[in-house]
């Protein structure tokens, strides 16, 4: 699971009042390479929650990788961002697709409701009295 | 610009709307709906040859062509006649400033005589080639790489079905290649040679159709919330889209059959990128965040409806048997726990998929989706297709599977945003579907609601089912 993933997703049980952000308890993780689209970045970023995704990094002990704001268009759509090391384009492609939660848990905020993730899949099945009439 | 377009004599349904969405995709938004299309005289609507006008200039025709698995090539049309001197003076009366840039001296060409429904011996395609001296050639032949391609492709007339759609009147066409169907990929793609396939596995070539009506490409996300073995995603994949899926069944998505033969190893085995994402999750409950939406710029699915596969839904034995006695699970139970599940009626699924589509699809994305459809003595019924407020139909293409079903691929484009009057009306058709559970298992599915011919009775008393009866060839439907 990557962490674009995790930003999207929240606990839909019963009880939960709005589910999200769900906490991330990474057990393992890996960093693979995958070539960056900055086309694909761009229109992206408007969906995502920013917040969730840098308290995401923060949970994987990766505090420096995201800044608080999120990127501009005009940062991301900079010339030669895609090849830079350490461009906003760049922390913001590994953060959301080169980062691979393989086991670990997503805990619902409000409910402490427990998703496993194993071997990279996670589980967002509801037990048959979890879900909401 | 009007073009000869020869196809495949296969998948008939298919062919014009591959044509169209794969204009709209390289030659932009309303590049799609710009095209055109007659019959050459005297064609069946089934025959491999059509005339299309694309818009754009010429690379657009051949990316099209390229690009597609249905249309065996696209030609400028350099003129066509009954006998042999009409063709001649067709051609000669064709602009020459259109032909001459392709016969200069420095150029490099090859003559190819193609036929329909006939065989032409080499020695008559020699005399063929032969009598083609009204046209001023100066460059030199080359088989194999050639400049410019050009085909004289005869059809005979027969008259009547012999395993072809009927020509009436014998037509030679003369034209020069603008692009053709690389259809090597099917080999590379098969089934018979993919690591983990499951007994709903999408075919390679049926699959790719589907991505091509789905506009995949580079920089776009398609989503499959039925994923199963992947299949359809690889091929979203192969054109350079990003992917995620999702099943109700961990089994499937997680473990397939061993830690070289799953989901991820199809993708492995053709060198592609593997999904961003693929999730154990329900269509029926999904589990996206408050407000996310507009997100995915196609979904494309093969959904459980029972006829091979039934769907499941979350809720199992307390829906099954009512709320006399929930069912609660032991806390102790809680993580080993296998949630039971209750049969997903079609309608119910159906209604799923299209408010998943209205929700997280971009304005202008597409869904892209099977649905059955119960045929009776071997002629299918025209049933009302699936509607929403959000979505414009713009493509049916029906393929027959036996005398009693047929499957029809639906394409729709979100034309409406999401608001929360959609929201709303879904939200309470979602608790009208769980209130009434078993009443949906009976009406809800194939053989009833939707396509019962009882319930199709159009406002002027007449049934709106309207028969549609299909012509087959060699004694198959293709
Ligand atoms: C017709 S198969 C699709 C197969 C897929 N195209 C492939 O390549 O293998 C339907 C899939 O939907 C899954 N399914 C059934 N009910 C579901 C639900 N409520 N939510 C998500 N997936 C479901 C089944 O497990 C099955 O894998």
């Amino acid at each position: 699971m990557r962490l674009l993933t995790h930003n999207m997703l929240a606990s839909n049980a019963r009880g939960a009042v709005t589910g999200y952000p769900l906490k991330l308890q990474a057990v393992k993780w890996s960093t693979k390479e995958v070539e960056p689209n900055p086309y694909f970045l761009r229109g992206i970023l408007p969906k995502l929650d920013w917040p969730a995704l840098v308290a995401a990094t923060h949970a994987l002990g990766l505090p420096e990788l995201l800044p608080e704001a999120p990127p501009t268009d005009a940062e991301l759509s900079a010339e030669g961002a895609a090849e830079e090391e350490g461009s906003a384009l760049r922390c913001l492609h590994r953060a959301l697709l080169e980062i691979h939660i393989e086991e670990g848990t997503l805990v619902c905020p409000d409910t402490e409701r427990c998703f496993p993730i194993s071997r990279g899949v996670p589980n967002m099945l509801l037990h048959e009295d979890e879900v909401r009439n | 610009m009007w073009y000869l377009c020869v196809f495949y004599h296969r998948l008939l349904d298919y062919r014009r709307p591959e044509v169209q969405s794969l204009a709209e995709l390289f030659g932009g938004p309303g590049a799609g709906d710009a095209v055109e299309w007659r019959m050459p005289e005297n064609h069946h609507a089934d025959s491999p040859f059509h005339l299309v006008r694309l818009p754009g200039d010429e690379s657009l025709a051949a990316q099209i062509a390229n690009r597609s698995l249905l249309v065996k090539g696209i030609y400028e049309l350099w003129g066509h006649g009954a006998t042999y001197e009409e063709l001649e003076k067709a051609v000669r009366e064709y602009p020459e400033e259109r032909k001459l840039p392709y016969l200069t001296p420095e150029s490099t060409f090859k003559i190819v005589v193609d036929s329909f429904g006939k065989v032409i011996s080499f020695p008559e395609q020699n005399e063929i080639i032969k009598s083609l001296t009204y046209i001023p050639f100066k460059g030199r032949v080359n088989l194999k790489k050639p400049d410019h391609k050009f085909f004289v492709m005869e059809t005979d007339d027969y008259g009547c079905n012999n395993g072809l759609p009927p020509v009436v009147q014998r037509t030679t066409f003369f034209g020069r290649e603008v692009g053709a169907a690389d259809r090597h990929l099917l080999p590379t793609y098969q089934l018979k040679s993919r690591k983990y396939i499951g007994p709903t596995a999408m075919d390679a070539e049926m699959a790719f159709l589907m991505a091509n009506q789905g506009l995949a490409r580079p920089g776009k996300l398609v989503y499959d919330p039925f994923v199963g073995t992947g299949s359809i995603l690889v091929a979203a994949a192969h054109f350079g889209a990003m992917t995620m899926g999702a099943d109700i069944d961990i089994r499937v998505v997680r473990d397939g059959r061993g830690p070289d033969c799953n989901i991820w190893s199809n993708f492995e085995q053709y060198k592609l990128p593997e999904p961003l994402c693929v999730l154990r999750a329900d269509n029926n409950v999904p589990p996206w965040r408050p407000g996310l939406k507009e997100i995915f710029d196609a979904i494309i699915c093969d959904p459980p409806y029972g006829v091979r596969a039934g769907g499941r839904k979350s809720g199992g034995r307390k829906l099954i048997k009512g709320t006399v006695a929930p069912y609660t699970v032991p806390d102790e139970k809680r993580d080993s726990h296998i949630p039971s599940t209750a049969p997903y009626s079609l309608a119910e699924c159906v209604h799923d998929l299209l408010h998943l589509a209205a929700r997280m699809l971009v304005m202008g994305g597409r869904l892209v989706f099977f649905f059955p459809v119960v045929r009776e003595d071997g002629v299918t019924n025209l049933a009302k297709y699936p509607e929403h407020p959000c979505f414009k139909l713009i493509a049916t293409c029906e393929q027959i599977l036996s005398m009693r079903y047929s499957r029809v691929l639906l394409t729709m484009v979100k034309v409406g945003p999401y608001t929360e009057v959609v929201e709303k009306a879904a939200q309470e058709r979602h608790r009208e579907f769980r209130e009434n559970h078993h009443k949906w298992m009976e009406e809800g599915n194939l053989h009833s609601a939707v396509f019962s011919p009882a319930a199709g009775q159009a406002a002027d008393g007449k049934p709106f089912i309207d028969r549609d009866s299909k012509p087959k060839y060699r004694g198959k439907y293709v």
